[in-house]
């Protein structure tokens, strides 16, 4: 989908607001928006369906909203989407009925467990074997997916090097639509500044973005 | 900021306020409110965890586990070696690793190259080595321009580079994440590791920054 989080290459922001001394968080709800948001991770599916339930947003949310105030918003998304809550009680604050899933809470420990083990993304088996080797010219599809896609809009159509090869990792494209991980080869793909920015860019800076083998294509010499 | 006597007497959140007035403040505080009770009530998450994850990042985990690593690989030829092959193992060799940091690539300043770190599509960023990121990293303004204009966005950050320096802008669009090793600066031959530690920022490792070499 061309969603409004797919921000890179707009000029239209003004100047990188910053704040001396910036809190952890600034306000409780902060950090309970936060913690909410990891201690129910699992019962969402993957982050690649979480990240999309970012980008469904409506765009003007998006673009005028916090990064907890998308959470927030996320969050009781998701919960109606999978009927653990209703609008109503959302709306109420007064549980009416009973989710419709049973889980054991993590507890503390556990949590924290999550925290220190994090969750790979990358697999040992699926497609192992990277068509690409580093040095190989290759050009990002011009695509438009529907769905939930990690390939930023401004490399489509462009041409790129393979900088380093990162392993076999999980297909957002196919996992934050439960159509399974399709594990596959990711790439570091260095792209030359005036190839994705046009001649007002330095001609010796680069770009270095992650890119999935479904994403490329080879460039012949 | 720091030490200036008046930071304990600001207003707990200037800057949030001066997007957010009381009002929408207490209506997204209500929201909370609301979902976190239905979520503990219907037993999906349990209040001791959250409590917990809270005091994870806002105590434990912050950019002091990264300068911790950019201090052994300024002063451990082996270890930098290391940590540049690999940098998810040998960022677990001091401990530190976990959610946000599974699949870790470290990128080497130098004299002739400057790296800095962006994510155009969210936010995502190496929570175990420089805890959650600041609001500056998460808002439009850098996500956006760092990639096309990031001479123009690190010169508002007081970082002018040479032309002949190449910039190298790492997007982080998949679950790997980066981290840059600054260049160890001039007048710290002596320092101790922790000393070295102490002059890293957190700035630093984004690339926003450099290293800056000690007060005499």
């Amino acid at each position: 989908m061309n969603g409004m989080h797919d921000l890179g290459g707009l000029t239209c922001f003004g100047p990188v607001e910053r704040e001396d001394d910036e809190p952890v968080f600034h306000d409780d709800w902060e950090r309970r928006v936060f913690a909410l948001s990891i201690a129910s991770s699992a019962l969402f599916g993957p982050i690649d369906r979480r990240r999309h339930a970012l980008e469904t947003l409506d765009p003007i949310t998006y673009i005028s909203s916090s990064y907890y105030e998308r959470w927030l918003a996320r969050l009781e998304n998701l919960a109606v989407e999978d009927g653990l809550l209703t609008e109503q009680e959302l709306a109420s604050g007064q549980s009416s009925v009973p989710a419709n899933v049973t889980v054991s809470p993590l507890d503390a420990s556990a949590a924290q467990a999550v925290v220190e083990q994090g969750r790979p993304a990358s697999r040992d088996t699926g497609r192992v074997s990277p068509r690409f080797s580093v040095g190989d010219r290759v050009r990002a599809l011009d695509t438009r997916p529907s769905g939930h896609t990690r390939q930023p809009r401004y490399a489509r159509g462009r041409v790129g090097v393979i900088a380093r090869l990162h392993g076999t990792h999980c297909f957002p494209d196919t996992r934050a639509h439960g159509q399974g991980e399709n594990p596959q080869p990711l790439y570091s793909v260095a792209f030359s500044a005036t190839e994705l920015w046009g001649s007002h860019a330095s001609p010796q800076d680069r770009l270095f973005v992650d890119l999935w083998e479904d994403y490329l294509e080879p460039v012949s010499e | 900021m720091t030490g200036d006597g008046h930071h304990h007497n600001a207003p707990p959140n200037p800057f949030l306020e001066n997007r957010r007035n009381a009002a929408e403040t207490r209506v997204l505080e209500e929201r909370t409110r609301k979902l976190e009770e239905l979520l503990v009530s219907k037993k999906l998450v349990a209040t001791d965890a959250l409590d917990r994850l809270v005091d994870l990042y806002e105590n434990d985990i912050g950019p002091t586990n990264g300068a911790a690593v950019v201090a052994r690989a300024w002063i451990d030829p082996d270890y930098r070696q290391r940590l540049l092959e690999d940098a998810t193992a040998a960022i677990r060799e001091l401990g530190f690793g976990g959610m946000q940091g599974e699949h870790m690539v470290v990128v080497e300043n130098s004299p002739e190259i400057h790296n800095v770190v962006v994510c155009t599509l969210c936010s995502c960023y190496p929570w175990p080595l420089l805890g959650l990121p600041p609001d500056w990293y998460k808002d439009p303004a850098y996500r956006s321009r760092v990639a096309i204009e990031p001479r123009r966005v690190l010169k508002e950050f007081g970082l002018e580079l040479a032309e002949s320096t190449e910039v190298r802008v790492w997007d982080s669009s998949a679950e790997i994440r980066y981290l840059v090793l600054p260049e160890r600066p001039e007048g710290t031959e002596r320092y101790s590791e922790a000393g070295l530690a102490a002059l890293v920022s957190r700035d630093a490792m984004i690339g926003v920054a450099l290293v800056e070499p000690p007060h005499k």
